[in-house]
């Protein structure tokens, strides 16, 4: 027995010494970083990008803080010109778009950049080698060339008015990536490109250092480096930002309330674009009679979720163009409040009946439908049941369901979805494919199979005609028909909120798309931020 | 002393003499073992209704049509019959080539290196501390059974078996890194921090290892703690303690060596919990470990990753056996490899 003895004693030794060297280690002062005058600003978010390269739909609505697009966006989210001198020009036919480079702008790498750059971005975003989700953005692009060194050329298949609004699109350089797979190559971890900051290191789960831009051409960054930290959980990225670890945060409205009281902190709540919905499918019977989607639209109260759900942080939505946008049309705005009294006479003139459990009927039909959401969204969820309370007071039974979008895909021409999207730019980018007869029942463009004569032409003529005032005729007239024939039921515009050091300074919120992230986040313009 | 030291190796290499044969048996087992494993990921693989296209899109699917997905799915070959994507698999992995990861967008052998020494780091160091900790712990309150430290460790050890992993981190932040300012709150390294240095690295492990380990301790100490209770009673511990050693020698030297055998055979067997509580504490303290990148993968339908990590894990759980196994021979001599 004795003969072990070495053998356990070296076990114990070995495992000791291990758990002091942790000790050791743990002893030591941290080396402290920060360069004089506060020059690194920390910003955290939860989504981290699976690749930096445009190409392959990073930061393409401009703000990508590594790259420029040939516009750029102020912040009103007005287009500006960015690597262009100017805003690219449109022929009277509305079919080929000039753009003139700006002279003498470099890549991080020193190279200058060139038309060619320019157009070798868009011809790999439309390559369908490459595995980019974007070019579904660019369908309207028949061509581009780079006829000298500081011009682009645009050919389209169709007018497209918005078209200028696709042109924030990051430009990469081309003598990195030709003849590379685009899909697989290095560049995607390690992208140069003529931002204001430049990548200096990617550690995938941590975070992402950028470093600044001497020889930016929109001026030298304001600090000389920024860090994006990855932190997936909320509650996480809350009790680091207490611990004084970042500058800026994104965090949902309910954690981020806990800051307001706290003067070294300062919260922001940014209007958004983005929206909360209930898709009603015209598959369904019930919701097949207009009478039922009007009255659900009367029934739900849209301030209660804003004050109780959104924690205040957040506007009632009654379309898909927000309030902010230069398109919205204020008539078609309704009340806020839940009018369950007028839902309720909708309801008997249609012949839906009080039954049996407080469940209306119609020939023997009960009023009731599935509604679903994805399981992991609480807000979509709280949402969903605040529908389902609003509906059982006029007699109409709703079933939530919590289910993954594989279970959703397949039912969605029949089942009630609770949806999310919205984008501040322009009502053609995601109203088009969402409300148009064309794209009825195809995956999640129109999944409610809605058709409207009236909406499919106020669509087409929003994208044909280049002259703004007739657009704004062509999406009040979209708006209305919407109103009119509710084949969504729009609940909330969210306000995006983040919190901020109060010796932060530069913070411009911009009303937000449904996306926000490494970019496009309040940190959009962040080469300007100083700190006090 | 020389001489002692010499018969021991002796001794101790005539008990390991079956080793080599019985290494060369378990590996004979593991490589049905690891095709097994990997045929069963992609099997699970192919009944997953995710379209991994639609993943990697994100809120884009919602504007990508169709056609743009389906070239997506054509580049990755994912809708290729599932034997075509599986011998696809095999030929590049025998060619040292992992494959490519569709939901980190990197190679799956990048992925691999850039995360698995963190998680096996966590892992080590935690399994180490908990290792020394239970058996002092353990074997003090079996010395004095039924006394105060023994009520108390056994008291603390049924409430902390209780207590979620997750929130067990996030309790830990609020007092240590907090209230009291003494640890940071997450990440791997300072924020700020223009390099990995090892102090700094240290620093930001001790609360995710220190919860890590209280959170897996109970089960070990509570197993020490019995199982030297129980050998306090065997027959050579007692003569042991009659021939009047002092108590130090008879606790570690007698009584902590009879238990220690059932011990040492259940840590291996004990590994994957650690791995799941370690793929927790990763999540809340923002470690850029394999926890986050596994759960990405399932969800995304990340086959080339999943199986990767699958049979990284597998592999390790198989040596973590035969290394206990082989320990186990080298302190027992009633063990002998070859019988």
């Amino acid at each position: 027995m004795t003969r072990i003895r070495p053998t356990f004693r070296r076990l114990v030794a070995s495992t000791a010494a291990a758990g002091m060297l942790v000790l050791a280690a743990c002893s030591a002062p941290t080396t402290p970083d920060s360069p004089a005058g506060g020059a690194t600003l920390v910003v955290a978010t939860s989504d981290e990008p699976d690749a930096l390269n445009p190409v392959l739909n990073f930061g393409v609505d401009g703000a990508a803080l590594i790259f420029d697009g040939l516009v750029a966006r102020d912040g009103d989210n007005r287009l500006v010109p960015g690597l262009a001198t100017a805003l690219p020009t449109v022929s009277p036919d509305g079919r080929t778009v000039t753009a003139k480079l700006r002279d003498g702008v470099q890549f991080h790498d020193g190279t200058t950049l060139s038309a060619a750059d320019v157009a070798f971005t868009y011809q790999a975003v439309l390559d369908p080698k490459v595995d980019s989700t974007l070019r579904s953005d660019l369908d309207m692009v028949e061509s581009v060339t780079a006829p000298d060194a500081a011009t682009v050329v645009f050919r389209l298949r169709y007018p497209y008015a918005p078209f200028l609004q696709r042109l924030t699109l990051g430009i990469v350089p081309s003598k990195l990536l030709s003849g590379q797979d685009i899909n697989t190559t290095g560049f995607n971890r390690k992208p140069i490109g003529t931002g204001p900051y430049k990548v200096e290191s990617w550690t995938p789960g941590d975070r992402l250092v950028l470093t600044a831009n001497e020889r930016y051409f929109g001026g030298r960054p304001a600090n000389n480096r920024v860090v994006v930290a990855f932190v997936a959980d909320d509650n996480v990225r809350a009790q680091r930002m207490r611990a004084g670890e970042f500058d800026a945060a994104e965090l949902p409205p309910k954690l981020a309330s806990g800051f307001d009281a706290d003067t070294t902190y300062r919260v922001q709540r940014v209007p958004t674009a983005d929206y909360r919905g209930v898709m009603l499918p015209m598959g369904n019977p019930v919701l097949a009679d207009p009478a039922v989607r009007r009255a659900l639209n009367l029934a739900v109260d849209r301030a209660a979720m804003v004050s109780g759900i959104l924690g205040g942080a957040g506007e009632p939505a009654f379309g898909p163009v927000p309030p902010t946008s230069e398109f919205a049309d204020p008539s078609t705005v309704g009340t806020p409040t839940a009018d369950a009294t007028a839902a309720g006479a909708l309801l008997d003139a249609a012949g839906w009946r009080p039954g049996s459990g407080g469940v209306r009927a119609k020939d023997g039909r009960p009023a009731r439908f599935t509604l679903m959401y994805p399981a992991t969204d609480t807000l979509r969820k709280d949402l969903a049941l605040a529908v389902t309370a609003d509906a059982k007071k006029i007699g109409i039974e709703v079933t939530p369901a919590g289910l993954t979008w594989d279970a959703i895909d397949p039912r969605m021409k029949s089942d009630a979805l609770l949806m999310g999207y919205g984008t501040p730019y322009d009502p053609d980018f995601v109203s088009y494919k969402l409300f148009s007869s064309q794209f009825a029942g195809q995956g999640y463009f129109n999944p409610g199979s809605y058709r409207s004569e009236v909406t499919d032409r106020a669509l087409q003529q929003g994208r044909d005609q280049i002259d703004p005032a007739l657009r704004k005729v062509a999406y009040a007239q979209f708006q209305k028909q919407l109103a009119a024939d509710v084949p969504w039921l729009f609940l909330t515009y969210l306000r995006h909120t983040y919190v901020l050091k109060s010796s932060v300074q530069g913070a411009t919120p911009r009303v937000e798309a449904h996306e926000h992230g490494v970019a496009n986040s309040i940190w959009w313009n962040i080469d300007t931020w100083t700190r006090s | 002393m020389e001489h002692r030291h010499l018969d021991a190796l002796v001794t101790r290499s005539g008990r390991l003499a079956g080793a080599g044969a019985v290494v060369r048996r378990r590996l004979l087992v593991a490589v049905p073992v690891l095709a097994a494993t990997s045929v069963g990921m992609f099997a699970l693989g192919a009944a997953s209704p995710v379209d991994p296209a639609k993943q990697y899109a994100g809120a884009a699917a919602f504007t990508a049509t169709e056609e743009n997905l389906a070239q997506i799915r054509a580049n990755w070959g994912v809708d290729d019959p599932l034997p075509v994507q599986y011998l696809r698999w095999i030929g590049n992995l025998l060619q040292g080539d992992l494959g490519w990861s569709t939901s980190r967008h990197e190679p799956v052998a990048s992925v691999l290196a850039a995360r698995a020494g963190w998680t096996l780091l966590l892992i080590g160091v935690t399994l180490a501390l908990v290792l020394v900790a239970s058996l002092l712990l353990g074997a003090l309150a079996a010395y004095r059974r039924g006394g105060f430290f023994d009520r108390a460790l056994r008291t603390a050890a049924y409430a902390v078996e209780s207590m979620p992993v997750f929130w067990l981190g996030l309790a830990a932040i609020a007092v240590f890194a907090l209230a009291l300012g003494w640890f940071p709150a997450g990440g791997l390294t300072d924020v700020t921090a223009t390099s990995t240095s090892w102090a700094d690295v240290a620093h930001h492990l001790i609360l995710p290892v220190g919860v890590l380990a209280v959170s897996q301790a109970p089960w070990f100490v509570l197993f020490v703690r019995d199982a030297v209770a129980e050998s306090m009673r065997d027959d050579h511990v007692v003569a042991a303690r009659a021939r009047g050693l002092p108590g130090r020698t008879v606790l570690f030297g007698h009584a902590l060596r009879t238990a220690l055998l059932p011990f040492l055979t259940l840590i291996g067997t004990h590994l994957p919990e650690l791995v799941g509580g370690a793929v927790l504490v990763e999540t809340v303290f923002s470690l850029p470990g394999l926890g986050a990148v596994t759960v990405a993968a399932a969800l995304g339908s990340d086959f080339p990753l999943l199986a990767a990590i699958t049979l990284v894990t597998t592999a390790v759980v198989l040596a973590a056996n035969l290394v206990t196994d082989l320990a186990y021979a080298a302190a027992d001599p009633r063990v002998r490899l070859d019988g």
